[in-house]
Parts: C-alpha cells; sequence; structure tokens
C-alpha cells in the first residue's frame, strides 16, 4: 500500500456512550492512491460516516482513534494541531451531506469561499473574488457574481451543494472526501452533482472518496469500492468486478434492495429483514450473520477475516461467500 | 426592508396605545383626589369642587384619558401642580444623566459577559467553564441595593478610590462626571453580566455543534475565526434581545440605584413624585418611560434583520 495517497491503517473508533462502548469503526484498512476513486458503501450506522470523521480528524471530542491515517506521507493523528490546518482544506477537502446546515447561515456565499482560500494561498481580496467567481462558474452556479453577496437560504439545496463542492475544490486539493454529497437533494439533482463531482476529479485529477448507503451511486463512478458492515470493511474490491461477482452476502443484499427501472409495478423491494447489531454489544461472530440467509455453524461463533477472492485486490469476509455456496451446498 | 419597517413602525400604534391606556388607568386607580392634594388640609368643599371642575376631573373617565391623550398628541404631557415644571422640561432635563447611566451598565455588563461566555464556551465543561457559570448564578441572586453598598464600602469607604454620591454634568466636566457615574453604572453591571453570560455561553456552545463549525474546521480556518466569525456571529441575535430587555429592566433598575448614589435622574424623579403624589408628572413619565421601551424593543427589532439575513429576506 506504499505509494497510495491516503491509506488508513487498522483504524479503530471507540465511542464511550451511557450504554458502553461503542466500537464504531473496526480494524479498517482502506488505500486511495493519487487520482483515484473510492466509493464506501454501507447502511446508516455502519461507521462510515465516523470513518470519514476519523481521516478528517474531525471526530466528537470524546471519540478515541487509533490505528494509523497516513495522508501524502503524514501520520495524520500524529500533526499538531496547526499542520492539520495547514492540510485541511488546502489538500484534503470535504464535502458533507447536508448543504441545509454545512453552510453558515449568517455569512455570504462569497466570504465563505473567500476565506478559505486567503487562508490557504497566497492572494489578495480581488485575486480570492475572481477565483471564487470561476469556481461557482466552474460547478455550475448561474450569475456567479452575484452569488458572492447571497446568503445559503437564498439557493436552493442542489445550488448549496454545488457552493459546498466549490468551496471544497477552492484550494485544488489532492483529496476530496464526499460524505453522502447527494442523500438530501432531490433524485433529480442526484445525479447532476454526481457528474459534477466525477467531472472535477477527473479535471484536476484529484483523488476521491464517495460515501454512500446507494450502491448504485458508486457504480460506474469510482475505481473501487469497500462495503461497510458494522464498522468493519466486509467487501472490498475494483468496482468492475464487484459488480460482476459479489462475494459478500451483504453487498449481494445491498444490490439487491435498490430499485429498479426495469421492474414490473408494485413489485415488493427485497428489503434487508432485521437490523444492524447494536454497536454496544458486539456479536462473537460474523455481525451480518443474524441477517443473513446463508449463515450456518461458524458463522455465530467466529468473526471471518478478509480473504483474497480470484484476484489480491478483491477481499472479503464471509465463510460462505456466493460463488461457493453452491459447492457448500452440494 | 422598507416593508419590513413599515410594518414594524405599524405595529408600534397598538402597542403605544395600550400603553397609554394602563398608565392613564394606574395613575387614575390611585387612592385620593388630586384636588385634595393640591389644596391641602385647609381645602374647602368649595374650593375642591371648583377646582376639579377646572382640572376636568369630574368627568367621566373615559372622557378625561381622551383629553389627556389629545394634549400628549399635540405635545403637551402637563405640569407638575408643585414646581409648575412641565413634564417634557422635567424628563429632558433629566434623562441624560439616565440613559448615560443604562449605557455605561450595559457596556460594563456586555465588556464583562461576553469575553467571560466566549471563554466558557470554547472550554465548555472544564474546570474554569464550571466556576464562571455557578459565579454567574451566585451574582444573579445579588440584589442591585446590596452590590450598591457593598461597591460603595469598597471603593468610596475603604479604597477611597471613588466618590460614593453626587453628580456634575458631563458637559461640565467628563472626567468627573465618569468619576460620578462609575460605582452606579458598575451596581447595575454587576446585576447584567451573569444574564448575557449564560445566554451567550449556552448559545455558542449549541453553534459550536453545528455542521457548517465541523466545516470550518475541515476547511483549515484558524479556531479565533471559528470561534469569533463562525460561532459568534450567529450566536449574538439572543446576545441582541438579552440587551434590549436589559436596557427596559435597566430603566427600572435606575430606580434604586440613582436613589443611592443620590444621582439626579428619572428614576428619581419618579420617586420623588410618588412622593409628593405629583401624579401629573407621575403618569407622564411613565408613559415617557413605557413608549422608550417600546421603542427600544423597537430597535432590536431592526438590529436582528441587520444581523440575520434570514430575517431581512422575510424567511424567517
Amino acid at each position: 500500500m506504499s505509494g497510495a495517497l491516503l491509506s488508513v491503517q487498522d483504524a479503530v473508533v471507540d465511542l464511550p456512550t451511557p450504554r458502553g462502548n461503542l466500537r464504531a469503526v473496526d480494524h479498517v484498512d482502506l488505500s486511495v492512491g493519487a487520482g483515484r476513486t473510492l466509493g464506501i458503501v454501507g447502511e446508516s450506522g455502519c461507521g462510515k460516516t465516523m470513518l470519514s470523521r476519523a481521516i478528517l480528524q474531525l471526530l466528537p471530542k470524546k471519540a478515541k482513534l487509533s490505528g494509523r491515517v497516513m495522508f501524502d506521507g503524514q501520520d495524520l493523528p500524529q500533526l499538531s494541531p496547526e499542520k492539520l490546518r495547514k492540510l485541511r482544506g488546502q489538500s484534503l477537502a470535504v464535502v458533507f451531506q447536508d448543504p441545509m446546515t454545512s453552510l453558515n447561515p449568517v455569512l455570504t456565499i462569497g466570504t465563505q469561499l473567500i476565506e478559505t482560500i486567503q487562508e490557504h494561498l497566497e492572494l489578495d481580496l480581488a485575486e480570492a473574488r475572481k477565483r471564487s467567481i470561476e469556481l461557482l462558474a466552474a460547478v455550475g452556479i448561474p450569475a456567479p457574481e452575484q452569488r458572492l453577496a447571497q446568503y445559503p437560504h437564498q439557493l436552493s439545496g442542489g445550488m448549496r451543494q454545488r457552493v459546498a463542492i466549490a468551496i471544497a475544490l477552492s484550494c485544488e486539493p489532492k483529496l476530496l472526501i464526499a460524505d453522502e454529497p447527494t442523500t438530501a437533494l432531490d433524485v433529480t439533482i442526484q445525479a447532476q452533482i454526481l457528474d459534477l463531482l466525477a467531472r472535477e476529479q477527473q479535471r484536476r485529477h484529484m483523488a476521491m472518496i464517495i460515501i454512500t448507503h446507494d450502491l448504485g451511486v458508486v457504480a460506474g463512478r469510482t475505481d473501487e469500492v469497500a462495503v461497510m458492515y458494522a464498522g468493519r470493511v466486509v467487501e472490498r474490491a475494483p468496482t468492475p468486478a464487484l459488480f460482476k461477482q459479489m462475494r459478500m452476502p451483504y453487498t449481494e443484499a445491498l444490490l439487491a434492495a435498490l430499485p429498479k427501472l426495469d421492474a414490473a409495478p408494485h413489485t415488493p423491494l427485497p428489503a434487508i429483514s432485521g437490523r444492524p447489531p447494536d454497536p454496544t454489544r458486539p456479536l462473537k461472530g460474523c455481525s451480518f450473520a443474524p441477517r443473513c440467509r446463508y449463515a450456518a455453524g461458524r458463522c455465530n461463533t467466529e468473526k471471518p477475516a478478509l480473504s483474497a477472492a480470484e484476484t489480491p485486490e478483491h477481499v472479503y469476509a464471509c465463510f460462505h461467500p456466493i460463488e461457493t455456496r453452491a459447492r457448500v451446498e452440494a | 426592508m422598507a416593508f419590513f419597517l413599515a410594518w414594524r413602525l405599524l405595529y408600534l400604534v397598538p402597542v403605544l396605545i395600550a400603553v397609554s391606556v394602563l398608565t392613564f388607568l394606574i395613575a387614575s386607580l390611585l387612592p385620593g383626589d388630586l384636588a385634595y392634594v393640591i389644596l391641602g388640609d385647609q381645602a374647602t368643599p368649595e374650593n375642591v369642587a371648583a377646582l376639579r371642575h377646572d382640572m376636568g376631573l369630574d368627568q367621566p373617565i373615559w372622557w378625561r384619558y381622551l383629553s389627556w391623550l389629545g394634549h400628549i398628541l399635540q405635545g403637551d404631557f402637563g405640569r407638575s401642580f408643585r414646581t409648575g415644571q412641565t413634564v417634557l422640561q422635567a424628563v429632558t432635563e433629566r434623562v441624560p444623566v439616565s440613559f448615560e447611566l443604562m449605557i455605561l451598565a450595559e457596556l460594563i455588563g456586555l465588556a464583562i459577559g461576553v469575553p467571560l461566555a466566549i471563554a466558557c464556551a470554547a472550554k465548555s465543561g472544564s474546570a474554569f467553564d464550571r466556576f464562571m457559570t455557578g459565579s454567574a448564578f451566585a451574582m444573579l441572586s445579588l440584589p442591585t441595593f446590596l452590590s450598591a453598598i457593598l461597591l460603595i464600602f469598597l471603593f468610596a469607604v475603604e479604597l477611597r478610590w471613588l466618590p460614593a454620591t453626587g453628580y456634575v454634568p458631563f458637559t461640565e466636566d467628563p472626567l468627573a462626571n465618569l468619576r460620578f457615574m462609575v460605582l452606579p453604572a458598575l451596581t447595575l453591571a454587576l446585576a447584567e453580566w451573569p444574564g448575557i453570560m449564560r445566554v451567550l455561553r449556552s448559545d455558542m456552545i449549541a453553534a459550536l455543534q453545528e455542521d457548517y463549525i465541523a466545516l470550518a474546521k475541515a476547511k483549515g480556518l484558524k479556531p479565533s475565526r471559528i470561534l469569533f466569525v463562525h460561532a459568534l456571529k450567529p450566536s449574538s441575535l439572543t446576545l441582541v434581545t438579552i440587551t434590549g430587555i436589559n436596557i427596559g429592566r435597566l430603566i427600572g433598575g435606575t430606580v434604586i440605584v440613582e436613589s443611592v448614589f443620590a444621582l439626579p435622574g428619572i428614576g428619581r424623579l419618579l420617586v420623588g413624585a410618588i412622593y409628593t403624589r405629583d401624579l401629573i408628572i407621575l403618569q407622564g413619565v411613565v408613559l415617557l418611560v413605557a413608549a422608550g421601551f417600546v421603542i427600544v424593543n423597537f430597535i432590536v427589532d431592526l438590529l436582528y434583520a441587520a444581523l440575520d439575513p434570514r430575517i431581512r429576506h422575510g424567511h424567517a
């Protein structure tokens, strides 16, 4: 994994709660190369947002992170607050889920863009202003010059997310983390925002992590996908390989839960029954076993480790992976 | 914006009418006939009846109210029957004293409360935060007359730094004026800063949990900018509210402080009018003070709009 822009090694995030320790992220290994895209997929509460906050060093005060987060040759948890500050916004940028709450309601769009630019780049106000207008135009905002004087509430949700993306792109980051960038938006806007992110990612040759609960979002837009469940990465593969042959029953179930355009009307959506396990009460065996229709025998007593499929890039954590099931059942 | 302003101004009219009705009723319901008060013990029933007729006291109450209101609309608030001074003269003479006192008190209160609130919010849950929150609570329960006496004892009697009582107009000698004003203003401020600090502190702690603060951190902004711009500005709305309410409360607070420190302000005028049963002065002053309070609130509303673009654009 050397040479990767970002490499998360054995990351564990523990949150103390009144009900006991909550392990939000459980021994996660990930890496993203320069200019590459990684999708992190999982349902609510699987730890994907906590993982992104751990990468950004924006975990809640009480949370404890162990493991390494190597970014551009530096271990982020070891950096001084001042060095970390210089890195954030400059080479490590983020777009949050909800553009309604992630922009400051009492500061103009211009202020929020220009302050980022002036913090990291040696530009005077006029130059920073000019750059802001270019950025707004680049993310597809009409009349960018007038927008600078406007406040977030004067813009639609989709426009606000474009502004958030413009802020994230403002200092040419090496890595952009998009944490559910389209979840809070109308379906019609979602594709536009995703296409915008993909276009800017390629144009600027930056690495990108898209965090989503929607396998459909990462299909065709990422180089690699990591599927998370109960704080762990349960399957990781190059995107084409994953969609060609997924091994983990959870990945399969996630894909099955997507609505399909070619399905007959009134076809019931095959939701994943049950709920994720209580993260304060870790299971002894596979976390997905209680909801898995293939679970048997040691699934309930032993945690499957990540093991390689036919290529070393494709790993999964399952005793009864989909491809071999026929043989097991025979 | 113009529409917002016009609407808020229109809103003042019924409020001011209600204030005038209440003021008039309270003054009219006070026991004791004004004619007896003016004429004293030696009054004959004929003299009393003649004076009552002259003053319109034999008219029904609604008639008296309307004629009082009519005079006020022409700028005539009445005249003290003791000093012969008109209400407006008496008030304009004393307003600068009370006004200066209130402004100084509020400024000192803000100067103590705001930095403490920011420091506590930045280090919420720390020993410093808990100590300051506790101290603020203790200060809230200290009554003004007590803190006035304690301050006089400390700064005037023991240390002899400042005079205990007296007044010099600002225009005559600004420095001497401030020397006389410091203790009364500090007395009022001691009751002001705990409220300011507690409200702003909890607002800022809430603001610091917001997504936009997380984004501000992710943007790599300096901690000072996050604290003073991104968290303080959205939190300053309640600060404006509480400052407005405080100024209203200070109008009442000056009554005690002006009496203790012998300052010739509105508060002293009011107390004097009550002692001498000078009802004309009393009802005129109460009306003007109440109107002042309403106008302060109007200004607070305007400040909201200046601070929060969502209100300015009618999104509330």
